[in-house]
C-alpha cells in the first residue's frame, strides 16, 4: 500500500522537477500535465474518487489546454532557441522563495491536528459531498465562484480591448 | 429496479453473466474477482474492436451508396472481409519517424489517444447487469477520460515537426476548449434531475412508460430534447468527426496531425476516433435515450443489452450520415457556433430543466401549460439566437457567367 504511495510521489515530484529543469517548453508543459495526472492518481489512491476525477477533468482536460494554447500563441522563436541557464544569483533567490513557501505549507500541515488520523478513511458518496458543498461549505464555494467570475470578466475585458487595437489590421 | 419486474429477468437476459460464472466457477475467491474483471475488460475490448472493424466497412459502404458508388466490394463476400485486409495492410506498412520529430512524443501520442478513449468505455452500462465499472461518479470519470484525448492530438501534432501538423494541433486545442463547455453544460440538467452522477442510476431514473407506449426517456422531454441535440453536436466536435474534423482536414491540412504518421500508428488514430465516437454515443444513449431500457413495455422480453446495441448503432449510423451530408465548417464558424449559439442555449436549457423540476407537482390539468412553457423556453431562444447569428448572411444570390 505504501509502495504505491512512494511510486506516486516519485512520479509527481520527478515529473514536476524535470518540467522545471528542462529547456524545451512544450515538453515541460506535458511533464507538468503528467504531474497533475499523478496528483489525480494520488487522490484515487486516497479514496477521494470525486476529487480525483475533478482533478483529471479540470487540470488534465482544461488547464493543460489553456497552458499549451498560451505556449503555442507565443512567438515561435522561443521554442527553437535554447534558453541559457539562469545566473546563480537568480537560482539562489528562487530556491529561497520556493523553500519559504514550502516551509510555510509544511509547517501548517504539521501543526494542523488531524482528528481521524488512525481511523478508517471515510468514503463519501457524491450526493453527500454536494450537500456539504451547498450547506456548511457554501461560503467557500461562493467565494470561489465570485473569484472565477471576476477572472472571467477580466479576461473578457482584456479580449474586448485587444480587439479594438487590431481593428485596422488586415 | 430489477426486483420490481422479475419476469423480465429471463435466461437470455442473464446469459452473459451465466457464461462468465461458468468460466470462473472453479477458481478460488480472490482469483475469481480478478478473472471476472479481466473477462469484462476482454469482452469490452473484443466487442468494440470488432465493432470498429465493421464500422469502418459500414461507413465506407454507406458513404459509397450515398455517393452513388458501390463502396468496397472485392474482398470476401461483397467486401465483408475488407477490414481484415486493411488491418494486414496497416500492420505490414513501414513505420516512418521523421528525422526532426520528437521520437518519444511521436510514439506516445497514438498510444495515449487509444488508451484514453478505451478508458471511457468502462463506465457505460451496456445492460441491466452489464457495467464493467459501476462508479458513484461515473459521469465525471467518463468526461475526465475523454477530455484528455485532445491532449494526445496535440502531442501528435507537435511531435511531427510539420507546420500542417502544428496548425492541426492548434485547431484541436481551440476546438476542445470551445466544445467541452456545451458538452458538459448539456448534461448538467440530466445530473440535476436524476440527482446522481452514476450512469446506472441515471438509466434507472428513466425507467417506466406512460400507457406502456411512451418511455420516460429524457430525450422525450423539452429540456432533454434540447440537451440531447446540443450533446450530439458537441460530441461530433469532440470526436473530430465531420463536419467538425478541422484538425485533420484532408483537403486543407493534408490530414493535419496525421501527416507524419504511417503504418500501424496511423491505424491507431482511426481506432481511437471510432472508439471515442462509440463512447460518446454510448454516453448519449445512457444520458438521454434511456440506456438499456426498451422503448415499449411490451418489448421487455428482448434482452436489455440488445436494446443498448440497437440505440448505439442508430446513433453511429447518424454520425456516418452526417459525415456524408454536411460540408466542413471554417474555423471561425466553428468558434461562433460553440460560443454564440451552443453555450447560450445550453445555459438557457439549465433554466428550462429547473422549471421542469419545480413544476413536477402540477396537476393533470396544468400539464399542457407546463409543456407549453417548457417548449417555449427551448424553441424561442433557439429561433432568436439563430436568427441573430445568421442575419446579414442571406438570402444567397447567384451570379452566372454571361452565355
Amino acid at each position: 500500500m505504501n509502495l504505491a504511495l512512494i511510486i506516486l510521489g516519485l512520479v509527481i515530484l520527478g515529473s514536476a522537477a524535470t518540467a522545471l529543469s528542462i529547456r524545451n517548453i512544450v515538453r515541460s508543459v506535458l511533464l507538468l500535465v503528467a504531474s497533475w495526472f499523478g496528483i489525480a492518481a494520488f487522490y484515487l489512491w486516497a479514496g477521494a474518487e470525486f476529487a480525483a476525477f475533478a482533478q483529471a477533468l479540470v487540470y488534465g482536460g482544461a488547464v493543460s489546454m489553456v497552458v499549451l494554447f498560451a505556449v503555442l500563441l507565443t512567438r515561435r522563436g522561443h521554442l527553437d532557441v535554447p534558453v541559457p541557464p539562469p545566473p546563480p544569483g537568480r537560482l539562489l533567490w528562487a530556491i529561497v522563495a520556493g523553500g519559504a513557501v514550502a516551509g510555510i505549507i509544511a509547517a501548517a500541515a504539521i501543526r494542523t491536528p488531524f482528528e481521524s488520523l488512525n481511523n478508517e478513511a471515510p468514503s463519501l458518496p457524491v450526493r453527500k459531498l454536494g450537500a456539504l458543498l451547498m450547506g456548511p461549505q457554501a461560503a467557500a464555494l461562493l467565494v470561489t465562484g465570485v473569484l472565477l467570475t471576476a477572472a472571467l470578466l477580466g479576461a473578457v475585458v482584456i479580449a474586448a480591448g485587444a480587439k479594438d487595437d487590431k481593428e485596422g489590421a488586415p | 429496479m430489477s426486483a420490481d419486474i422479475p419476469e423480465m429477468d429471463s435466461r437470455l437476459e442473464r446469459l452473459p453473466l451465466t457464461l462468465r460464472d461458468l468460466l470462473t466457477a472453479h477458481l478460488p475467491e480472490p482469483w475469481r474477482w480478478i478473472a471476472q474483471s479481466l473477462i469484462a475488460i476482454a469482452v469490452v475490448l473484443a466487442a468494440f474492436g470488432l465493432l470498429f472493424a465493421f464500422l469502418t466497412l459500414i461507413e465506407r459502404k454507406i458513404l459509397g451508396r450515398i455517393q452513388n458508388r458501390p463502396g468496397p466490394n472485392r474482398v470476401g463476400w461483397g467486401g465483408i472481409l475488407q477490414p481484415f485486409a486493411d488491418a494486414i495492410k496497416m500492420l505490414t506498412k513501414e513505420d516512418i519517424i521523421p528525422r526532426s520529430a520528437d521520437p518519444v512524443l511521436h510514439y506516445l501520442a497514438p498510444v495515449a489517444l487509444v488508451s484514453f478513449s478505451l478508458l471511457s468505455l468502462a463506465v457505460i452500462p451496456y445492460g441491466r447487469r452489464l457495467v464493467a465499472l459501476d462508479l458513484d461518479s461515473g459521469v465525471l470519470y467518463f468526461f475526465a477520460a475523454s477530455a484528455s484525448s485532445e491532449l494526445a492530438v496535440f502531442m501528435a501534432g507537435w511531435a511531427g515537426r510539420n507546420k500542417y501538423s502544428l496548425l492541426a494541433a492548434m485547431r484541436a486545442l481551440a476546438q476542445l476548449i470551445s466544445y467541452e463547455l456545451p458538452l458538459l453544460l448539456s448534461l448538467v440538467p440530466v445530473v440535476m434531475l436524476a440527482g446522481t452522477l452514476s450512469p446506472s442510476e441515471i438509466v434507472a431514473a428513466q425507467s417506466g412508460w406512460t400507457f406502456g407506449l411512451v418511455p420516460h426517456w429524457y430525450a422525450l422531454t423539452p429540456w432533454g430534447f434540447a440537451g440531447f441535440a446540443i450533446f450530439m453536436v458537441a460530441s461530433l466536435a469532440e470526436a473530430n468527426r465531420s463536419p467538425f474534423d478541422l484538425p485533420e482536414a484532408e483537403s486543407e491540412l493534408i490530414a493535419g496531425h496525421l501527416t507524419e504518421y504511417s503504418g500501424f500508428k496511423y491505424a491507431l488514430f482511426f481506432m481511437a476516433e471510432y472508439f471515442s465516437m462509440c463512447a460518446l454515443s454510448g454516453m448519449a444513449v445512457t444520458l438521454f435515450l434511456g440506456g438499456w431500457q426498451s422503448p415499449f413495455a411490451a418489448l421487455q422480453f428482448v434482452p436489455s443489452y440488445a436494446w443498448f446495441a440497437i440505440k448505439l448503432l442508430v446513433l453511429l449510423l447518424g454520425f456516418i450520415w452526417i459525415r456524408a451530408t454536411l460540408p466542413r465548417l471554417r474555423i471561425d464558424q466553428l468558434m461562433r457556433l460553440a460560443w454564440k449559439f451552443l453555450v447560450p442555449l445550453a445555459l438557457i436549457n439549465l433554466l428550462t430543466a429547473a422549471f421542469w423540476h419545480l413544476s413536477a407537482g402540477w396537476g393533470t390539468g396544468a400539464q399542457p401549460l407546463r409543456w407549453g412553457i417548457a417548449l417555449a423556453l427551448v424553441a424561442v431562444p433557439f429561433v432568436l439566437i439563430g436568427r441573430r447569428l445568421s442575419s446579414g448572411l442571406g438570402p444567397r444570390t447567384y451570379r452566372y457567367a454571361a452565355p
